[in-house]
């Protein structure tokens, strides 16, 4: 009747108890507040039904901030755990506990809160800046949304009832079959990717389709702001690598339900095509994250040094040459696995090229702020970290696309300082910067800026606290996912620096999360209006926050920059008259299908087959019922529509 | 909502023509009795015909891409096209890649396993 | 014509500018999208042929191809898919015309054609299963089986699929939003021969040699 889910699956050990406890807790806790300010018909029609990009952009942000919560918890607690487990001291964690606290942190920090951000920003940014009212597709951009997130649900799912899995963020395979891990650990670690993966790809093909087909008239490509630019990369990379990742869950799928022999130790079959198809998709994917962060960094340099971004057309081939290079280098992602060093040379010569076009980014960032006017404001200070920061984890990188260094610190704590450069470095201090810039656009008003400037030196210090040393440790031979190490090694000392590190990160994530609640309680002081960075793209050009149509008249460009040209009298963007406006209506079928996708999931982890069969044909069914309604719109007449205009203006 | 394209509109959009899929079905129809035929008669063997086969299917495919499926007939700009030359381009990498790599490693693995 | 999302042609042309794309209706960019969507699903055939590729020899003492594959099943099956997709397209066709029965009847054939390729499919499997070949017996088995299931998995949802639009047809007649999709059912049909057109010849006729 349940599979193979018994009473015992609710049972844990006393730290996940307690981690239990306080999500169930603090689960309940916002459910009640909403229920207490009396907000669930307003979020049922304003957010959870909404096919609007902005919304559904917030949304995506706010899953994604909510997993991160998640995702740092399992960093604390691998960080407090290799700072006491050396020598005779266990630490507070168990071998099979932390195996699933580093798989789940990998898990959540690239699913849920990467590609979160970064659907997020796409949702919000996108449409403005290419003067279009919607996306292109936007029951899709709902379903995609809602997929992501019941598959987020998942992992909280995986939390409580059962074991998550122990195999690591990319489930290697033999040890992610079903003769070594038997379990709903893997299982659950299918479903939540695989799930994730279709959302992404439908998002991927809705974004790519907008950028290519809804820029407003006269923003040809090379008039698109580099975000624009940077999105349309990212989102190509989606489209083209997220299939590999399908099939091969696909394949491990067949291996665990249907005892199939792709990737198993016997019967004839391979483990190392796992690990290179999965790596084939893996490569693109670290791409399809940072590419969106360096499109971000393309806007706010200019803005705030006051000068127009240095080199626009060796930005866009250096995005087209990064996103290209990152489809032919994943083998130096197991360089040690046995290849000859042929193979491990070509891939290695093609990690090293992916250098020249990043290198050529960041100078061009550093020139434009050459002889400008440059405001010093926190979207800036979290620029120079990332210059700072990224690039010390490029050049390590760099180290690493060597075969024979990789030999040397493969799979040790000097990889994880590489790519937490990146991923951090990179995207998050990216996304800290355009969460901040974009910030007034969405709402009206600003962040508290001397809150962003402690939380930034914390985040700063913290991270090289928590980073730095583990180059050193890799460099001693400290190897990853260790829950334990000899005291004679001596590495305790820098994992309790290590550990210090995290805390600050923690403190400057505390900082940031009260001053988001600050600002909003604040935020009559802290009205920004529709440009309040004298901007130069085109969202800047409506009001904040912006109107649900965006535009009330599709701009017209003929020159990058559009906005800098208005002002300077060398454009008119609104020079039609208005128009009807018509708005897709909202629809509960796209939570509809992501609740049922997240139950089909757990249904099959827990081998439920019954629910699973059940909740897939009601999937079939939602889609059928929306495939056979009437395309619903509602129309705001053009004398309605310049009733508004009015009333922002005033 | 009133139709933005009338279905006269669209239908005169699709490209499908009587014409086209004659030539495609023939076609194909013709280059998949010449495969078998070449198969079961053994008029050819081994290494050429491997790559006789894979030259008639890759020509069928082709026949099929643009006679059935209509690709390079879009108006300008031409975008299915180029994401189909794209597509094209990553699936070479990927089936190429893994190709020479597992081969690669399986060269490298102990002689009788 | 005048929705908010549609350039319009009407408007006084500007200097030096050029609109990006005139096609910015529904039809164009649904088609587009849904060929974005055939592209991901070629990927996803491209790595379960490389995987078969791969593990078509790792057959761990069970049968290789050469001794299990059929040639003429192989040729039955290409010729009705083949014949299908011909029928589908006439479908269409009609379509285009607005002849509502004839549409019906075009596609009801390539139903009834679809369905007998899944159905001999069916067949060819559960006679390997019955006899001992099954997808758990090694590595090449599981590889062919993925595959080609996986192709007939497709096949079938397309018989789903049209099923359900010969009923939308039926009850509401060619509208826009119809025409639009039987166009992407089409695309997905042809989609499905091009796929087998690799099948029967890596599969079946490379197996047997």
């Amino acid at each position: 009747m349940l599979g193979r889910l018994t009473f015992e699956a609710f049972l844990h050990e006393p730290s996940q108890n307690f981690a239990v406890l306080m999500m169930t807790l603090s689960g309940l806790a916002i459910l009640g507040w909403i229920t207490y300010l009396r907000k669930w018909k307003y979020l049922w029609d304003e957010w959870f039904t909404s096919v609007d990009p902005k919304r559904i952009g917030i949304m995506y942000i706010v899953v994604a901030l909510l997993m991160f919560m998640k995702g740092f918890a399992d960093a604390l607690m691998m960080r407090l755990q290799q700072a006491f487990a050396s020598g005779d001291v266990s630490g507070i964690l168990s071998a099979g506990h932390f195996q699933e606290v580093f798989s789940a942190h990998g898990t959540t920090m690239i699913f849920f809160v990467g590609m979160g951000v970064v659907f997020g920003l796409m949702n919000l940014i996108v449409p403005l800046q290419i003067g279009a009212r919607d996306v292109a597709f936007p029951f899709l951009n709902t379903v995609g949304f809602w997929l992501f997130a019941g598959a987020a649900n998942l992992t909280v799912i995986s939390l409580a009832i059962g074991h998550f899995s122990t195999a690591g963020w990319l489930a290697y395979a033999p040890l992610s079959g079903l003769e070594y891990n038997p379990g709903e650990g893997v299982d659950y670690w299918i479903w939540m990717v695989q799930i994730a993966g279709v959302g992404s790809t439908l998002s991927g093909i809705n974004f790519l389709v907008t950028i290519l087909k809804m820029r407003c008239p006269g923003m040809t490509f090379m008039k698109m702001p580099i975000f624009v630019w940077s999105a349309l990369c990212s989102m190509v990379l989606v489209v083209f690598a997220f299939p590999i990742l399908t099939a091969t869950l696909v394949m491990l799928t067949m291996d665990r339900y249907l005892g199939m022999h792709f990737f198993t130790a016997g019967g004839g079959g391979n483990p190392m095509l796992y690990i290179n198809l999965i790596w084939a998709w893996g490569h693109p994917e670290v791409y399809i994250l940072i590419l969106p962060a360096f499109g971000i960094f393309s806007e706010v340099v200019p803005t705030f040094s006051e000068k127009r971004l240095f080199g626009y057309t060796s930005m866009v081939w250096a995005l087209i040459l990064i996103a290209f290079l990152s489809f032919i280098v994943w083998l130096h992602h197991f360089f040690t696995m046995g290849a000859s060093p042929l193979v491990n040379a070509f891939f290695a010569v093609m990690t090293m090229l992916i250098a020249i076009p990043t290198g050529v980014k960041i100078f061009n960032w550093l020139f434009t702020k050459f002889r400008g006017r440059v405001h010093f404001t926190s979207p800036m200070l979290w620029f120079f970290a990332f210059v700072l920061n990224f690039s010390v984890g490029g050049m390590t990188g760099i180290l690493l696309s060597s075969p024979p260094v990789d030999f040397q610190v493969h799979n040790s704590l000097f990889l994880i300082a590489h790519f937490h450069g990146m991923v951090i470095g990179g995207l998050l201090f990216g996304f800290f910067a355009g969460f901040t810039y974009w910030f007034p656009k969405f709402t009206g008003f600003f962040l508290d800026e001397q809150l962003n400037r402690y939380a930034f030196w914390c985040w700063l210090t913290g991270f090289l606290l928590a980073f730095m040393p583990l180059y050193m440790l890799g460099f001693m031979g400290a190897t990853r996912r260790l829950d334990h190490y000899e005291a004679a090694t001596g590495w305790q000392p820098l994992f309790v620096i290590v550990a210090i590190g995290a805390v600050l990160i923690l403190i400057g994530a505390l900082i940031q999360f009260f001053g988001l609640f600050w600002s909003i309680r604040n935020r009559k002081k802290l009205w920004a209006g529709s440009d309040p960075w004298n901007g130069r793209t085109l969202e800047w050009a409506i009001p904040s926050p912006p109107p649900i149509y965006n535009f009330a008249i599709v701009p017209t460009v003929d020159q990058l920059d559009p906005l800098w040209a208005m002002k300077r009298g060398q454009l008119n963007l609104f020079n039609q008259p208005y128009e009807d406006i018509h708005l897709p209506k909202n629809t509960p079928i796209g939570l509809m299908i992501g609740f049922l996708s997240m139950t089909f999931g757990f249904a099959m982890t827990w081998h439920i087959y019954w629910l699973a069969l059940l909740s897939f044909l009601a999937i079939i069914a939602c889609i059928v019922i929306r495939c056979s309604g009437k395309d619903e719109h509602a129309i705001i007449p053009a004398a309605e529509v310049k009733k508004m205009e009015a009333a922002y203006k005033s | 909502m009133h139709d933005e394209m009338s279905l006269k509109e669209i239908q005169k959009e699709w490209h499908g023509s009587y014409r086209a899929y004659a030539i495609g079905f023939i076609g194909s129809l013709l280059f998949t009795l010449l495969s078998f035929f070449l198969v079961l008669s053994q008029t050819l063997i081994g290494a050429p015909l491997v790559y006789t086969l894979s030259g008639l299917s890759l020509t069928q495919a082709i026949l099929q891409f643009v006679f059935f499926l209509h690709v390079g007939q879009e108006p300008k700009p031409k975008w299915e096209t180029v994401l189909f030359a794209f597509m094209i381009l990553v699936l070479l990498i990927i089936v190429l890649g893994t190709l020479w790599i597992m081969h690669d490693l399986n060269d490298r693995v102990m002689v009788g396993m | 014509m005048s929705d908010s999302l549609t350039i319009h042609h009407t408007r006084e042309p500007f200097p030096d500018t050029s609109v990006p794309d005139p096609h910015q209706d529904i039809f164009s960019k649904t088609t587009l999208g849904f060929w974005m969507y055939l592209m991901t699903d070629c990927l996803v055939f491209a790595t379960l042929f490389v995987t078969y590729a791969v593990l078509r020899h790792n057959t761990f003492g069970g049968p290789d191809s050469r001794t299990l594959l059929e040639l003429p099943t192989a040729f039955i099956e290409t010729l009705i898919l083949l014949t299908s997709s011909l029928t589908s397209g006439l479908g269409l066709l009609a379509a285009k015309r607005s002849h509502r029965t004839a549409l019906l009847g075009w596609f009801a054939l390539t139903f009834v054609l679809g369905a007998s390729f899944v159905a001999i499919e069916m067949h060819e499997f559960t006679q390997f299963v019955h006899a001992g070949h099954s997808w758990t017996r090694s590595a090449f088995l599981s590889s062919f089986f993925t595959l080609v299931g996986t192709h007939g998995a497709h096949v079938t949802s397309g018989l789903i699929w049209m099923c359900i639009m010969m009923g939308q047809v039926f009850f509401h007649g060619i509208t826009v939003a119809n025409f639009r999709r039987l166009v992407l059912f089409n695309m997905f049909w042809h989609f499905l021969d091009v796929v087998w057109i690799f099948i029967f010849t890596y599969v079946y006729l490379i197996g047997v040699l």
